[in-house]
Formats: structure tokens, sequence, C-alpha cells
């Protein structure tokens, strides 16, 4: 049983939990290609607030950051860590296909073998999805930068602003 | 240890599923029934019992199942008026669960602006939500009782909150989150001094106190089934006859009439009044079994054995480093929920570890986020124990938190 829990806690996962990367709100919430959105996981409690900037590249849209406070377990804390690592930088098409990549991992029901090329990190969370109710937790983070980014996206033309759900 | 049930073996023998092994073979050790109980056997060979010889429609079929059905399904309304002392069976409503009674309340209670409905900080969501419901469709002020640092009701504005304008005090008998034990009749006079109606939700005392409506003098009381041994989907509102003959209908239906016309129909006087279509009926004939199991082991000798576990479990708990328990630290005024935090570990990281050694126990809010807040806190572990919970299964949680330490590399 400790190796089937080993392979949940995943050593990565348990240094991302302890030393996030890019935690804590920044950049204006107001400018241009701005959303901030607010999810929660009703079953536990589980919260994340996540802000998205996108910003104009050569190759059309950019995530140029992402910026998050969040309260919760060892799983939705490092995948919020983990997530900001691998689509900061990127554009926008190339984090929303890296976004659907993870997703079918934890839907997968540990069937689905983890592409390191494109997951990195993020591959320490394939032990999650042989875990139900675990699942949620790592997916927390990851639909609410979809969401903060599908907003951002489309008022990004105009002025940008904060939303909240 | 003193207060333990003397027949604790044996009462364990009554659960089969106190013998089941979890992945990896660990036996389990199950402290989540505040969550749920666990069924002793008799109840379960009384519903197969019932399914296979005796099952029918009630009151309505006019054959020897039937009236055996009927029969059963009575029979379990009377053993339930019997376990809660109740003057009259009349005044035993079968419901799905202890929510749809608070909402059966909150919704034929009729209020109205400049009514107040008070309820406490402490009370599980299903006794928040469906009074703030009514509040908003009735345009009545929602007040609560906010609490103390060591979890219990902070009684101090206690004349301001209640008045002459109060409709419901409607309060838990023993917190889900805090294991507080509420001063129950002191909070029902203070109701009637007002003319305000008293709501208990038993739904955690009705499994581990005894629970004596006459002597709490309340106005009603709810309480759900699969918390006290029973099955699921079987709850039980109790009120006072006249009361609940004076509430319109709740659900419109079968069985809830007098006489129906095109035009109106007139509605039958309670229990059938609140009791539209067919009811869970094997469920009732499982719970009627399930307080007949309680009253035979006693509820007095079970209150015991809960405080002897909780006192203990409360020393064991206090063992671990960086571990706060929210709630009242005396094992005598409060029931066997403890929920607590542990520094550096969140409580889904703690049930997993806990349940990869086969210990069961809840994380998260438990359905009282208010409770939560008051205390600074988003959610917590609670391991909660009952009739069959040993010592040994409470070294088990305690060992298994001192791994989890561990595991964390916590401190």
């Amino acid at each position: 049983m400790s190796a089937e829990l080993d392979s949940l806690y995943q050593e990565i996962i348990l240094d991302h939990y302890k030393n996030p990367h890019h935690k804590g709100l920044r950049g204006d919430p107001s400018s241009a290609g701005t959303a901030e959105v607010h999810h929660v996981n009703p079953t536990c409690g589980d919260e994340v607030t996540l802000r998205v900037h996108l910003a104009d590249g050569a190759e059309g849209r950019v995530v140029q950051d992402v910026s998050y406070d969040a309260v919760g377990c060892s799983i939705s804390q490092a995948s919020t860590s983990v997530m900001a690592d691998l689509v900061i930088g990127k554009p926008v098409d190339e984090a929303m296909s890296i976004h659907q990549t993870f997703l079918e991992l934890m839907q997968g029901k540990g069937q689905v073998e983890p592409d390191e090329d494109v997951l990195e990190d993020g591959i320490a969370f394939a032990g999650v999805a042989k875990f139900p109710a675990r699942v949620k937790c790592a997916l927390l983070s990851w639909m609410a930068w979809k969401d903060a980014t599908a907003q951002a996206q489309s008022d990004s033309a105009q002025t940008g602003g904060v939303t909240h759900d | 240890m003193e207060g333990l049930l003397p027949d604790l073996d044996v009462i364990r023998k009554d659960f089969p599923i106190l013998e089941r092994t979890l992945a990896g073979g660990v036996p389990l050790v199950y402290l989540d029934s505040a969550n749920t109980s666990q069924k002793p056997q008799v109840v379960i060979d009384t519903m197969v019992d019932h399914l296979e010889r005796h099952n029918a429609n009630i009151a309505r079929a006019m054959h020897q199942l039937g009236a055996e059905s009927t029969e059963a399904y009575e029979g379990a309304r009377d053993k339930v008026a019997a376990f809660l002392n109740a003057p009259s069976r009349n005044e035993v409503v079968f419901t799905k669960n202890a929510t749809e009674a608070l909402n059966l309340l909150a919704r034929t209670i009729e209020l109205g602006p400049g009514d107040n409905v008070v309820i406490t900080e402490m009370e599980h969501h299903s006794n928040i939500v469906s009074w703030q419901l009514a509040c908003e469709r009735s345009g009545a002020e929602l007040r609560w009782f906010g609490l103390t640092d060591e979890g219990e009701l902070d009684l101090g504005n206690a004349d301001q909150l209640v008045d002459e304008n109060t409709k419901v005090l409607a309060f838990t008998w023993v917190s889900n989150m805090l294991g507080t034990i509420n001063p129950v009749t002191d909070l029902v006079e203070r109701a009637r001094a007002f003319g305000a109606l008293s709501v208990i939700d038993a739904s955690q005392a009705a499994p581990q106190l005894p629970v004596d409506v006459q002597a709490v003098g309340c106005d009603f009381l709810v309480f759900t089934g699969h918390k006290v041994c029973g099955p699921t989907g079987i709850g039980v509102l109790w009120g006072r006859e006249d009361l609940l003959n004076a509430l319109p209908p709740f659900h419109g239906g079968g069985e809830m009439i007098e006489t129906v016309t095109m035009a109106r129909s007139t509605y039958a006087k309670v229990p059938h009044r609140f009791e539209a279509g067919t009811p869970p009926i094997v469920e009732a004939v499982g719970l009627g079994c399930a307080v007949d199991y309680l009253g035979h082991i006693g509820l007095d000798a079970i209150h015991a054995h809960e405080q002897a576990i909780t006192a203990y479990a409360l020393e064991g708990l206090q063992t671990v480093p960086g571990l706060r328990v929210m709630g009242p630290l005396d094992a005598t005024r409060r029931g066997g929920a403890i929920s607590f935090e542990l520094d550096g570990v969140h409580p889904h990281d703690i049930a997993q570890v806990l349940d990869s050694r086969g210990v069961a126990v809840r994380a998260g809010h438990h359905c009282a986020k208010p409770a939560h807040a008051r205390f600074g806190v988003q959610s917590s572990t609670r391991m909660s124990s009952y009739l069959y919970t040993t010592p040994a299964e409470i070294d088990a949680l305690v060992e298994g938190l001192h791994h989890t330490r561990s595991y964390f590399k916590v401190g």
C-alpha cells in the first residue's frame, strides 16, 4: 500500500507543494489582456484565485504571466505550481494543447502513458489518476486557468477586467 | 478503561463490515461514523427479509402482503416514537433524511417581513441554507448565535438575538464538526418565552445520547436514519401533533389527502399529511430495527462508551506535535466527532495517508463551512467514533498521524 501511496505523492509533487512556483497574485488585474477567476472545489473547499495576462507575440497571443493565491491539499497546490511553469511564455494555442494533454492524463484512470516532452514535471501526476477522489484536486487550477484565459482572450481587445464566477 | 461497553467484542461481531480488510490486507479502522454509521446484521437481515417475504405497497394494497408491509412500516413508526419518547405515534413523520425534514419545516412554517429566524454558527449546511431560503422568500431576517473560542455557543447576546419577533429558533443538539453538546433545554425555554418555535437538529445527538422529546420540551426535532445504524434514504421529523396539523402540506400527492376533487383537496392529518407518495418502506422498516437495536444496548451505555473513547482520543491526539483540536477539550461536554488541524499537512493528505493504513476519517468542511471559517480554517480532518469503536482503533489513528507527519517530513 505504501508503494501505491508513493505513486501518488511523487517527490516532484512534494517539492512543488513545499516550494510553489509563481504563487502570489501579481500584475495589474485591470490591464488589457488580463482576467482573474476564482474557482472552488465545493466538496472539499479548496480555492484558487488565478490571474492570467495575455500579450501579443510574433505568432499570436502568448501567455505572458500566470499568478495565483490558493489554499488546498498537496496535490492541488503542486498541480497549480506545475501548471504555471508549463504555460507561462507559451503561445495560447500550445498552452491549451498542454492543458488538453494533462486533462487526458487525469481522466485516463491510470491507463494513459504520460508524455514527458509535453508535460515535464506534470508527469508526476500520472499516479493521481488512479485515485478518483483526487483527480478534482489536480484539475482545479487547470480549469481555472482555462476559464481565465478564455475570458482574457474575449475581452483583451477592449480594456481587460476582473471577473469572478 | 471505564465506561466502555462491556460486550464490545460481541457488539463488533454484530457489524459484518468491521471484519473487512482493505487494499494491502490491512484491517478496516472505521472512524467516520458521524458521516454514516455501519449497519448491524440484524438491520441488514430485517430489510432483506422484508424484501424477500413481505414486499408490497402500504396502506393501499388489499391483500395479505399489503397488510404485512403496512404493519411493518407502521410498526417502525411505533419503534421510532418509543425511541424519542414521543407522546403519540402520529407525531413521527418519515422523510428522506434530516435535510428534507428541515426543509419541510422551513417551507411550511409561515414567516413574513418583520419576523426573524435564529440559528447558530455551528449548524450543518442543511440547517443554514434551508432557513436562508425561507428568509429570502418571506422577507424575514436571519440571525445567528456566534461561537466562543472553545467552540461553544456564545450566548452573551442572546437577549438581543431572540425577541418577540422571533418565529423560529433552530439549532443543533450536537455539532457535527466541533462535537459540542448544546444546552438544548435552555434554548427551548428561551424560544418558548418569546413564543418562537424550537427546532432541534438531532442528527448527531440521536446516535449517541438518549433523546426524549418530552424531557427536552421542544416543538420539532429531526434526525436521519443512516447515522443511527439504519439505512440511508430515511429520516424523521418529530413535531407536536397540534403544530404539525396546523402546518400546510409540503408535497402534494397520494396518501396525504383526505379527499380530492378537480377543484380542490382536503388533507390528511399527520403523519400521513407529510408522507405524500409511496414512502421508503423497507428503509423505514430497517430504521425501526436499528433504533430497537440501539435501545436494546441502551443509549446511556452508548453515551458512556462514546465519552470514554472520546476522552481517550483527545488524550492520544495531544501527543501528536502540531495538532490542534477544534471544539471542547473536555470529553464530558462533547460528542464523538473530533475535528483537528495538523500543522503542515492538508486534511486531504492526512486522510489519504491514513486510508493507506486502513483508517477511514473525513477530510473537508463537513458541510459546516461557517463553523470552519469561525476558527480561521478552510477544512479539517475529523475522526468520529461509535458504539463499535475500540481504544486500539484510536491507537491506530494516532500512530497513523505520527506516520503522516514523518511521511510529509513535517517538523
